[in-house]
């Protein structure tokens, strides 16, 4: 099994969402995250799809979504030559005694603190996904009380 | 003009014909325009016979079959007729009637997600928002549904849109979709491969299947083989893409297929699969086939091209392209060996069969039907044992062979023999079913004898669901589970005489060809009845 990232040109018509997320449900083939949104062009989405799968599989799924009447393009964003983002919330619970603790690492990770309240606060992370991974593991300490995570977002570097 | 008028105005400049259907509050606007129009209307019986009517006529005509039908239940009694037609690439248009489209969503009376539902198995779908869209809805459903691998298409139009005013109606005379463009076109370099690929080979065989029917190769298939003498075998789709008869068509592949038709694929060292989706019924491991052997797969739908098998050479376009393409390559190739063992093996590896003499022998009648049938008649199987012995005995001249075959409905054989008599009124057409499969479209009798269809209709009656029997009789040793249908089925003469359809029952072989030779005598329907032997087996 290996993770593939897939990024999307489709045509923004009604229902091109669920034309795609039901095309994996119904081969079998998995969303670890999806995430879409209007391009400079508001008659095209970009979407940008991370799938779990066997080499066949994987390409049976650049197949299967190319033949989609919508999909304009898809291809494979690759670790090497692309930039993936994620975007996460991370409420902590947070006392006067530990919010020190938890400015420090954010500021490490060049998270921001974006809710303060007396007892909890909103972090806001934006990187690939190990780094919030990582930042996750770290706070874990601190008690969290909800995530949430957008899946990634990814280009192909230069033109 | 309201946007009716202009569903009904985007069908008759797509050139239909026939539209086959069931009209019900939701279509009524359409089916109210439509009776100022040149376009035939059938009313079948039910909605699911509407899509494989349409099926039938689409596959004789070469064009997209239509069907039209109401909201909630006329659209979901709809589905197994698209889905059919989506498993083999049938071009169809389904247009369905919506409730109005304020009231979407809430439930109301005959209200269903009908293109959620389809989802999973239309080439595409379309909820008309506006009824300004419709002319250019219509044209792309049409070029969707008839262009690269064909299939069906739904048109969901709610009832206050069918009832807008529309006005300055042009129809649009070319397409613009930007995310739509199948290639049709092989690409140069792979055809080069294939033909040197084909001059070192000892033993190369083609198997054709339902896309070079669909692609309207079956010419330049033929001209292909012969002029290079290429063993040809076939996919049950692929039935009637070489004459049965044809010196280098080896017959059927698959687990249902000829011992022959196998054996060729396995020793072959050069297998050239043309529309064919290399599917489990017909290649039972297709890992193997690519063992020890060049394997070349041509179709237009580059998803099918390594799904099942990874291919050494892949060819992405239409079939009739690619041959044309082929055609035009100068070489030669020399296997004369192979075709002597292939030519032994036709002769040696038939099946025998024991058949009952107090029965209807269905494969040794089958074979005497196609004898007596015009050469370029129109054979539709069902599904079940019947299909199976249809696939086997049939002897396919210059007409065509139907039948459902990725989806395996039951009952298609009497509504699209309907829509390919309809397709084609100068050939003879002939259902030939169980009495099981029978029995899931009986109630079309009633729209061949309204509309004045004349088909031909055989029942193998053996009183038994008998592919379902066979199979438990194998798995499960003899223990027959709800399969014995002895007790409900109707005295067909009695139901013909009800429809006013003349009836011919066959009891055993002593008879049999003077009465198919009655039963094909007219242009009419007619109903036989073969009694075969319930224990007998594909």
């Amino acid at each position: 099994m290996q993770k593939k990232v897939f990024q999307l040109l489709v045509d923004n018509n009604a229902g091109v969402l669920s034309r795609i997320s039901g095309l994996f449900s119904r081969r079998g083939y998995s969303i670890e995250s999806i995430t879409a949104g209007a391009t400079e062009d508001p008659n095209y989405t970009r979407i940008t799809i991370v799938t779990l799968g066997d080499e066949d599989v994987l390409e049976q799924i650049e197949k299967q979504v190319a033949k989609l009447v919508d999909v304009r393009d898809i291809r494979e964003l690759k670790p090497e030559s692309s930039v993936y983002r994620e975007l996460c919330l991370i409420k902590v619970r947070s006392t006067q005694e530990t919010r020190q603790g938890l400015f420090s690492v954010a500021e490490v990770f060049r998270a921001k603190i974006v809710d303060v309240n007396v007892d909890s606060l909103i972090i806001e992370l934006t990187g690939d996904q190990s780094k919030i991974d990582a930042f996750i593991a770290l706070v874990q300490d601190y008690e969290i009380l909800e995530i949430a995570r957008t899946g990634i977002a990814g280009l192909g570097r230069g033109l | 003009m309201i946007g009716a008028d202009a569903m009904v105005k985007c069908l008759e400049l797509e050139g239909v014909t026939t539209v086959y259907g069931y009209p019900g509050v939701a279509i009524c606007p359409f089916y109210n325009s439509i009776t100022d129009s040149d376009i035939q209307s059938i009313l079948v019986r039910t909605e699911q016979n509407a899509a494989h009517a349409a099926s039938g006529e689409a596959r004789v005509t070469g064009k997209v079959g239509v069907c039209a039908v109401t909201s909630g239940p006329g659209a979901t009694n709809l589905i197994t007729g698209i889905a059919t037609a989506f498993a083999d690439s049938i071009p169809l248009v389904c247009i369905t009637g919506q409730v109005n489209s304020e009231l979407i969503g809430s439930d109301v009376f005959q209200e269903a997600d009908i293109t959620g539902a389809v989802e999973s198995f239309v080439k595409y779908s379309y909820l008309v928002k506006k009824v300004e869209d419709i002319p250019r809805i219509f044209k792309e459903a049409f070029h969707i549904a008839s262009t690269g691998r064909k299939g069906p298409v739904l048109i969901d139009v709610p009832i206050d849109i069918q009832n807008a005013n529309f006005k300055n109606f042009k129809y649009p005379e070319s397409v613009s979709l930007r995310t739509y463009k199948p290639t049709v076109k092989g690409n140069f370099v792979q055809i080069k491969k294939v033909i040197k690929e084909l001059e070192k080979a000892k033993r190369p065989v083609i198997c054709a299947g339902g896309g070079v029917l669909l692609s309207d190769a079956v010419e330049e298939l033929r001209e292909f083989s012969h002029r290079h003498r290429i063993p040809v075998v076939s996919t049950m789709m692929g039935i009637g893409a070489m004459p049965t008869l044809d010196e280098m068509y080896f017959g059927m592949v698959g687990n249902n297929g000829k011992a022959y038709a196998n054996r060729a694929m396995n020793e072959s060292d050069l297998i050239i699969m043309v529309g064919a989706r290399v599917a489990d019924r017909a290649i039972s491991q297709p890992d193997l086939i690519t063992e020890n052997k060049v394997l070349v797969h041509i179709d237009v739908d580059p998803a099918e091209i390594g799904k099942n098998c990874g291919p050494s050479i892949p060819l992405v376009g239409d079939a009739k392209h690619i041959m044309q393409d082929f055609l035009e390559q100068e070489f030669s190739c020399e296997h004369e060996d192979w075709i002597k063992t292939l030519e032994e093996y036709r002769v040696t590896m038939v099946k025998q069969r024991t058949p009952d003499e107090n029965y209807v022998d269905p494969a040794a009648f089958i074979t005497m039907l196609s004898e007596e049938m015009q050469s370029d008649a129109v054979y539709v199987a069902d599904v079940g044992q019947n299909q199976i012995w249809s696939c086997g005995y049939h002897i396919v001249k210059d007409g065509r062979f139907l039948t459902s075959g990725g989806m395996g409905t039951m009952g298609y054989s009497i509504p699209a023999a309907m829509g390919a008599k309809r397709g084609d009124m100068s050939k003879q057409v002939i259902a030939v079913c169980g009495d099981g499969s029978f029995q899931m479209s009986m109630m079309e009798l009633a729209t061949i004898m309204q509309h004045d269809i004349p088909v031909k209709i055989i029942v193998l009656k053996n009183n038994y669901l008998g592919m379902v029997r066979q199979y438990q009789h194998f798995t499960y040793k003899d223990n027959y589970s709800v399969v014995d249908i002895k007790d409900g089925t109707p005295d067909l003469e009695k139901l013909s005489a009800a429809y006013n359809i003349p009836f011919i029952r066959v009891e055993n072989m002593t008879d049999a060809r003077a009465k198919i030779q009655e039963f094909l005598a007219k242009d009419n329907t007619m109903l036989m009845e073969c009694l075969i032997d319930p224990m007998d087996l594909v």
